[in-house]
């Protein structure tokens, strides 16, 4: 499964990365906001996306708007990772159509369960 | 202090203004209008000298706080120069904490990186072997892998000495890294310092801006309230970053929280 990680910080997409593989996705690649992670999205074949809220460029949710506006990518799975805890917010994800909502500061377990959840359902 | 001196002139000017006004209805009253035209000629200037007043404490105050944060506001040198300035200086010191955590995040993860496979190793080889172990107490074993056992006891306690001396390193490396936290704390510290000196200096801006409009009635309440209500209207999605007070109404304090809003919509 081919994944998408986008978040401006380094050390978070690492870490996701990191905790990803340890659940055995191995093949993913990364982008530290909206703008360049859409373009990536467009050209390649990606099955899953986790993304953080609030970066530079492009924010997260504006990346998921995009991303449900289009008419290859609409179907794609996406995980917001993000340490955006409004309750607005979180509704404002739910209705742009996210599949999950992991706050941070997380656990490897909270991450793992979300993921597995989103994959249950699409199958 | 300064403040105090404002808030006091200004209840001067408005009781000033409460006598003129008692006078100039009770001339009126008494078809005076010769005394009420002067009366009324004192209360402009009375007026208007208030605001040249405010406008120029607005104008000390501002200077005092460009002066405080030590940013060069000489207009003539195009563009001003900041670089000597406070806010400049805290923006250097906010950078240095972001490189230095980040530096302390990545250096923490290499070491655990590089430990992962060790203790991995060491582990794999240590259950195989008890599992060789037990077949030899269990008197399963020939004379011949009985000595590939030997052999391979040999070079487990050698790995295993060479590997809990990378992982103790690495361990201590782990522990040395932490020490980004007394720095950055220092520099945020004095940047939290700044900051508070700012909001001091522009809460008394406000203040006394706020006597210049009510004197001058240049404050529309519709207008405000209306921009207000846009504002908050803007907040209740923006991003705002980590929280810090989790007593927030509006705010989730966790990971539950955030499942329970969810399921709540349909999830």
């Amino acid at each position: 499964m081919k994944i998408l990680i986008v978040d401006d910080f380094s050390t978070m997409r690492r870490i996701i990365k990191n905790l990803l593989r340890d659940l055995g996705f191995s093949n993913t690649h990364e982008a530290d906001d909206g703008v360049t992670a859409l373009p990536m999205l467009k050209n390649g074949d990606f099955q899953f996306l986790v993304t953080d809220w609030n970066m530079p460029g492009m924010t997260g949710i504006d990346l998921l708007k995009a991303v449900r506006a289009d008419e290859k990518l609409r179907s794609l799975p996406v995980l917001m990772v993000t340490a955006e805890a409004k309750r607005d917010q979180i509704i404002e994800a739910a209705q742009a159509g996210v599949n999950g909502y992991v706050v941070k500061p997380f656990t490897a377990q909270a991450l793992k369960e979300k993921i597995e959840k989103i994959f249950d359902r699409v199958g | 202090m300064a403040s105090d001196i404002h808030v006091s002139a200004h209840t001067e000017f408005i009781s000033e203004l409460k006598e003129c006004a008692k006078l100039l209805a009770d001339k009126l009253h008494h078809s005076d209008y010769e005394a009420a035209s002067i009366l009324i000629q004192a209360l402009t200037k009375t007026r208007d000298q208030h605001i040249f007043q405010s406008v120029g404490r607005l104008t000390r105050g501002l200077h005092d706080a460009i002066v405080n944060f030590n940013v060069d506001a000489d207009l003539s040198k195009e563009p001003p120069k900041i670089a000597n300035s406070d806010i400049h200086d805290a923006t250097n010191r906010l950078n240095y904490v972001m490189e230095l955590t980040q530096k302390a995040a990545e250096k923490t993860m290499d070491m655990v990186d590089e430990a992962a496979p060790i203790a991995m190793n060491l582990g794999q080889e240590a259950s195989s072997l008890r599992t060789e172990w037990a077949r030899l107490k269990r008197r399963e074993m020939t004379a011949d892998e009985f000595r590939q056992l030997y052999e391979r006891m040999d070079g487990f306690l050698g790995q295993m000495v060479t590997g809990t001396g990378q992982l103790s390193k690495n361990l201590q490396d782990i522990v040395l890294e932490q020490g980004f936290q007394d720095l950055t704390g220092q520099v945020l510290k004095r940047v939290i310092g700044l900051i508070n000196d700012v909001e001091k200096d522009l809460v008394t801006l406000v203040r006394i801006a706020g006597q210049v409009e009510e004197v001058t009635g240049l404050v529309n309440d519709v207008e405000q309230d209306e921009q207000d209500r846009l504002i908050v209207q803007k907040r209740k999605t923006e991003p705002e970053g980590p929280q810090i007070n989790k007593e927030r109404a509006d705010v989730v304090s966790g990971q539950d929280e955030v499942d329970d809003l969810l399921s709540s919509l349909g999830f």
